[in-house]
């Protein structure tokens, strides 16, 4: 339905058989901004939903050269490009499209690079409708450029031509060492960053694979982890270690990283499950979303070959309507649940989820029980769940977090029959590292205190991502983990603090609360 | 990498195995535990860190095999390696700095108590070593509890030191008095039923939980279990609690969350091998015979492991 042929005039016909240097403009002529503006938005080719809901491979097919080259021509290069503004990483967009436009790839791939360390992934996780694309001017009449699925395409095409664009890396040392601990989209694009610097970066990971949350969390159908693990390669390649397996408050303490390394960026994310607090909740069949998705993805327990077990049930009920209870709903009805349903106590227009991920959702056939909140979780005699007890909520008032406030509805008490309840309510900090150095200030949440530009009161050691904001989003992570790294060049370099001009905070970077968690 | 440097049977379903881990030998505490991860496909599986000698940077893995994982584990020779191992990982025990102690150990356990008394021994605790099993060869650590004090043992059949449980000769020994402190580390049912022998005597008793997790650091919450009406983590918050608030159904209900799943995968693991042998046997060099499918252990070799390709 979405990759039908799309009629391409001029001389564009099928480039992909011209072979790579054979990129051609979708016309043979440049098109004038209006005739750029009677272009419609190309569709995301998806796999079918039908199909798709009964196996793990990626929904969403990506765009063909013809259809990349051809939204390219969409953009109107904007003088006072906002898109920018709308990225928390500040790609800069209208450059990378420009050069794709033209059917320079090696140009594209190149520009995204240097900006973006981990370009695959955002162009698929992003929550670009509130970001870039939302910015975009061709937004306000009609659909903005499809910029995640333009970053996307070039993404991969430089995923699969390793060899290009050539390394840009200063090849000079600066002879300055640093510590990053966590290797999620943080931790990666600070070590990305600060390698191209000239310092020698080395990642610490508690887990046995480096990625963090985008290969134990985001599942493989949204995010496929061989994208991840070539992200992480190309920054080995370009001189990060990683050391895995390395937990700090543990194995090492940070102490001893202060001593061995010249600075310390700390971007361990908000790793603790948060539970509903509701009573039966530790009885066999309830899952934290973590650990449901941990088993999934990480472990790989979708693969019967695999010795992770993940429990499966035929009705799935998961509270919480965020990403990561997206994710989970959907993992649930790929693991063979004929009755998935999102538990969620507002409404629909409040679910912190990206919109895709909700449509997503519904066309896999996801039950949403909306205005509903959980107050038990009911089990059989050997304790193994039954169903889960609940209320039914109405719309009061708009709270501080400008949603309207549930209210419960007296006498609307019923129970949602399933197996099996995964918690997808949000994270918190986790106190594994922050509570083994009483020097470290934080706030009373347990997240970490940073100056404007990312230190933490103890000199030399700057902190980013879910442990200073609280759950959000993989790229307000990476705009963390950028900007972080500029603050510890240039303490590295002795000019700290950093000139303003490349740390300002932007309205885009503005920490989200907690309650808004989204995770991905 | 961890190079496996010896491996030897200690009772009909315990084995153990030293292993290569330089740092966590060097700074592991008692009662801390590891996270191993055999390679590629496998479970991260938590095992308390038996012993270390940090000279050779090995420490001590006692593996009960009960499961397709732990058997494949157990399977492994010296000069094979394990993929991954994380650690040390819990809050090191609460030892007491004087007085007369009870390590009580129940199968398995009793590796997992060793450390707890050496540490105790070293405060210049007094310790009283109380272990036991089916039948002799099940008994295992004995000349190694020794070098911490007085062992008591106890078989079910009488076949070896006392007979009976070991939790009549705790009564026994805090009847005589003194006890300051009891350390039990066993299956549930024993731990419980120590926790029921020393609660009327108001006698402090820790007992380590060996609770199912995936990342040993507080983030998957799987280890979850109600000490005292409040919900901890056995990952983070232990493993170690105060044997007398722990709510021991919930602990053994939950560990049974997988008991169908590894019934089923041990029993396919286990014709799988034996059909790999009866191939084996046939094909005379072990060797697939199917032309160009490499066997799983092939596959295995030619794909580096995560941790080794990412280091």
């Amino acid at each position: 339905m979405t990759d039908q042929p799309i009629p391409v005039p001029g001389t564009g016909g099928p480039a992909a058989s011209l072979g790579d240097t054979a990129f051609q403009p979708a016309f043979d002529h440049p098109l004038s901004p209006k005739e750029r503006m009677t272009i419609d938005r190309a569709a995301m080719p998806e796999q079918d939903a039908l199909l798709r809901a009964a196996n793990f491979r990626e929904v969403n097919l990506g765009y063909s050269q013809q259809l990349a080259m051809l939204e390219a021509e969409r953009c109107l290069q904007c003088k006072n490009p906002v898109c920018i503004e709308g990225c928390p990483v500040r790609v800069n967009i209208p450059l990378f499209i420009e050069r794709l436009r033209v059917g320079d790839l090696d140009g594209a791939a190149a520009s995204l690079l240097d900006d973006n360390a981990l370009p695959c992934v955002t162009g698929r996780v992003c929550p670009q409708e509130i970001q870039c694309e939302g910015r975009c001017v061709r937004a306000k009449k009609g659909a903005s450029v499809a910029i995640g699925s333009l970053e996307r395409f070039v993404a991969d095409w430089a995923m699969t031509h390793p060899d290009r664009p050539k390394a840009t890396a200063d090849p000079t040392t600066s002879g300055r060492s640093v510590a990053i601990v966590g290797s999620g989209p943080a931790g990666l694009t600070a070590a990305g960053e600060l390698v191209k610097q000239g310092h020698d970066v080395t990642v610490f990971e508690a887990f046995h694979a480096a990625g963090g949350v985008l290969i134990y969390g985001i599942p493989e159908f949204r995010l496929p982890k061989d994208i991840v693990a070539h992200e992480v390669d190309r920054l080995v390649a370009s001189g990060v270690k990683i050391e895995t397996n390395a937990i700090i408050g543990r194995t090492y303490t940070l102490r001893e990283l202060r001593e061995r390394f010249d600075a310390v960026f700390l971007a361990v994310g908000a790793g603790l499950p948060v539970f509903m607090n509701v009573p039966g909740e530790n009885f066999k069949g309830v899952y934290s979303a973590n650990e449901y998705l941990t088993r999934v993805n990480l472990m790989g327990a979708w693969n019967p070959e695999s010795d992770t077990p993940v429990l499966k049930g035929h009705r799935v009920a998961v509270v919480g309507g965020g990403n990561v209870a997206m994710d989970s709903v959907r993992t649930a009805k790929r693991l063979g649940a004929d009755e998935a349903t999102i538990v969620y106590r507002r409404g629909k227009a409040e679910l912190p989820a990206r919109v895709e991920e909700v449509h997503h959702a519904e066309q896999e056939g996801i039950r949403f029980e909306l205005q509903v909140a959980p107050l038990e979780v009911l089990a059989d005699e050997n304790r193994w769940v039954t169903g889960l007890r609940c209320i039914r909520m109405e719309l009061g008032e708009p709270d501080a977090s400008g949603r309207r406030r549930p209210i419960p509805i007296e006498g609307s008490e019923f129970v949602i029959e399933c197996e099996m309840v995964v918690v997808a309510i949000g994270t918190r900090s986790n106190p594994l590292l922050t509570a083994s150095e009483p020097d470290l200030a934080l706030n009373q949440a347990g997240y970490i205190v940073t100056d404007e530009h990312g230190m933490s009161s103890l000199p030399g050691v700057f902190a980013g991502g879910d442990i200073v904001r609280g759950a959000a989003t993989v790229i307000l992570a990476m705009g963390d983990g950028k900007r972080a790294a500029a603050a510890v060049d240039a303490w590295l370099r002795g000019e700290y603090p950093p000139a303003p001009a490349v740390t300002g905070p932007a309205a885009a970077d503005a920490p989200v609360p907690a309650s808004a968690a989204a995770g991905s | 990498m961890h190079l496996v440097v010896s491996t030897a049977l200690l009772s009909p379903n315990v084995t153990r195995l030293v292993v290569e881990a330089p740092r966590i030998a060097e700074i592991r505490q008692p009662g801390q535990f590891v996270i191993v991860h055999r390679g590629p496909g496998a479970e991260r599986i938590p095992l308390t860190i038996a012993d270390t000698d940090p000279a050779n940077g090995t420490i001590t893995l006692v593996i009960q095999s009960v499961g397709k994982s732990t058997e494949d584990l157990v399977a492994l020779k010296p000069g094979d390696a394990i993929a991954d191992i994380a650690g040390p990982l819990g809050k090191a025990t609460e030892l007491i700095e004087s007085g007369r102690a009870v390590c009580v150990g129940g199968g398995v356990g009793t590796a997992v108590v060793h450390p707890i008394a050496l540490g105790l021994a070293a405060n210049g605790v007094e310790v009283i070593s109380v272990i036991g099993g089916r039948s002799k060869e099940w008994v295992i650590f004995e000349d190694e509890l020794r070098r911490a004090g007085e062992v008591i043992i106890c078989t079910d059949d009488g076949s070896y030191g006392r007979h009976g449980f070991v939790t009549d000769a705790l009564k026994d020994v805090i009847e005589a008095g003194g006890v300051d402190a009891v350390y039990a580390v066993g299956p549930v049912p024993m731990m419980r039923a120590v926790a029921e022998v020393t609660r009327p005597y108001g006698v402090p008793t820790f007992a380590s939980l060996n609770a199912i997790m995936l990342d040993g650091t507080g983030m998957c919450g799987g280890c979850r279990v109600a000490v005292g009406g409040k919900t901890v983590y056995a990952c983070v918050d232990g493993p170690e609690f105060d044997a007398h608030q722990v709510d021991f159904r919930e602990l053994a209900d939950r560990l049974g969350t997988y008991r169908d799943f590894e019934a089923h995968a041990l029993e396919v693991a286990r014709l799988r091998r034996a059909s790999n042998e009866e191939s084996a046997a046939t094909a005379g060099d072990g060797t697939c015979l199917i032309p160009g499918l490499a066997t799983t252990a092939e596959r295995q070799q030619a794909a580096p492991a995560a941790g080794e390709r990412r280091a």
